[in-house]
């Protein structure tokens, strides 16, 4: 392994940031998936291209959080370096992100369960 | 130069840009820069809180407004009925101004990187007035709202939506505030690249800023 390789691992290790040219691509795709984030809004509720609500509508909120995840990890990539920047500054990112999934999941699936059996 | 030399005049996770402003660490990573990330970190399981209230509470409002059915609200002293709240074009379009304005600052900072000075102060200026557009338009949308009869304590998705919303707003208004102060510094000429790890620290926090945004978006505004 080179030393250049070796450094890539390193704790502090980073490559350069992008160009204003994958800025501006990264932007473009961003734009273009919050658009599909509507479109989607608006074929589930009927409002749009009528004759696909039937099969968008029951997928409609899996579709926009894998859009809304899609939209989070080019910002963090990419905006926010840390594609680039040293693994430690991710850790520190995704870490929390990982506990907050788990709490938003955890309190939603707690609470629809505690509805259900009548405790609330 | 030896490798070992350049290792010192450049240690990781600092760009040549802003050397001039970096005490030498034991991660070679800013310390200021792992003190943002901490606190964003920190603010993730913060929104985390909010947005895990606001889907609990999701649905299990008895009275109107709602924000995507019409529904029976108490309206100047009687009940009536009254339409869905949410307006989708207007959120939309703020939220496109606010993704930009992250693709603006990035640009910035990229100015700021190479002694750019007309780049960076154009784009940061125009990262400032999209913050400013967003904060507008969220001030808006709550007027509206109140004018329509949803307050405060209207009921569990007022509560939970004014709530979410509003810090979200509160960050882009303290975000504006610091992208302003340091754009005022960027026009006097006191962000060379030897002290754009300034600027990278801002736009990290922008960019959080976004990213929350990414999320609530879709889970207020579109999840029916």
């Amino acid at each position: 392994m080179d030393a250049h390789a070796h450094d890539s691992q390193a704790p502090g290790a980073q490559h350069a940031h992008p160009t204003p040219g994958l800025y501006a691509r990264i932007a473009l795709i961003l734009f273009v998936l919050t658009a599909l984030e509507v479109m989607v809004f608006e074929i589930a509720g009927g409002h749009f291209i009528t004759s696909l609500q039937s099969v968008v509508a029951p997928v409609a909120v899996l579709i926009l959080l894998v859009l809304s995840a899609a939209k989070f990890a080019l910002v963090a990539m990419f905006y926010m370096h840390l594609k680039q920047d040293p693994r430690l500054l991710s850790n520190l990112f995704v870490f929390p992100i990982i506990i907050a999934a788990v709490i938003i999941i955890s309190l939603v699936v707690l609470f629809s369960y505690w509805r259900k059996v009548g405790a609330l | 130069m030896s490798h070992a030399s350049h290792a010192m005049d450049a240690p990781h996770g600092v760009r040549e840009g802003s050397m001039h402003d970096m005490h030498p660490t034991t991660t070679g990573i800013p310390s200021r820069k792992v003190a943002l990330w901490t606190l964003i970190g920190s603010e993730c399981l913060f929104f985390a809180s909010l947005i895990s209230t606001y889907l609990v509470y999701k649905g299990k409002s008895l009275v109107g407004p709602l924000p995507h059915t019409e529904s029976q609200c108490m309206l100047h002293g009687q009940m009536q009925a009254c339409e869905p709240i949410i307006e989708i074009p207007l959120v939309t379009f703020g939220t496109a101004v606010l993704l930009f304005s992250s693709f603006f600052i990035v640009l910035a900072l990229y100015g700021a990187q190479k002694g750019r000075r007309g780049m960076l102060i154009g784009w940061l200026g125009a990262t400032v007035v999209a913050g400013l557009f967003f904060v507008g338009m969220q001030v808006y949308e709550f007027t509206h709202f109140f004018h329509k009869g949803m307050g405060y304590s209207t009921n569990l998705f007022s509560s939970s939506f004014f709530t979410l919303t509003g810090f979200h707003g509160s960050h882009v208004t303290a975000g504006v505030i610091w992208l302003s102060t340091l754009l005022v510094l960027a026009i006097r000429g006191k962000i060379p690249p030897g002290k754009s790890l300034n600027l990278e620290i801002a736009a990290l926090y922008w960019h959080f800023v976004d990213v929350v945004w990414i999320v609530i978006f879709p889970v207020v505004y579109l999840m029916r």
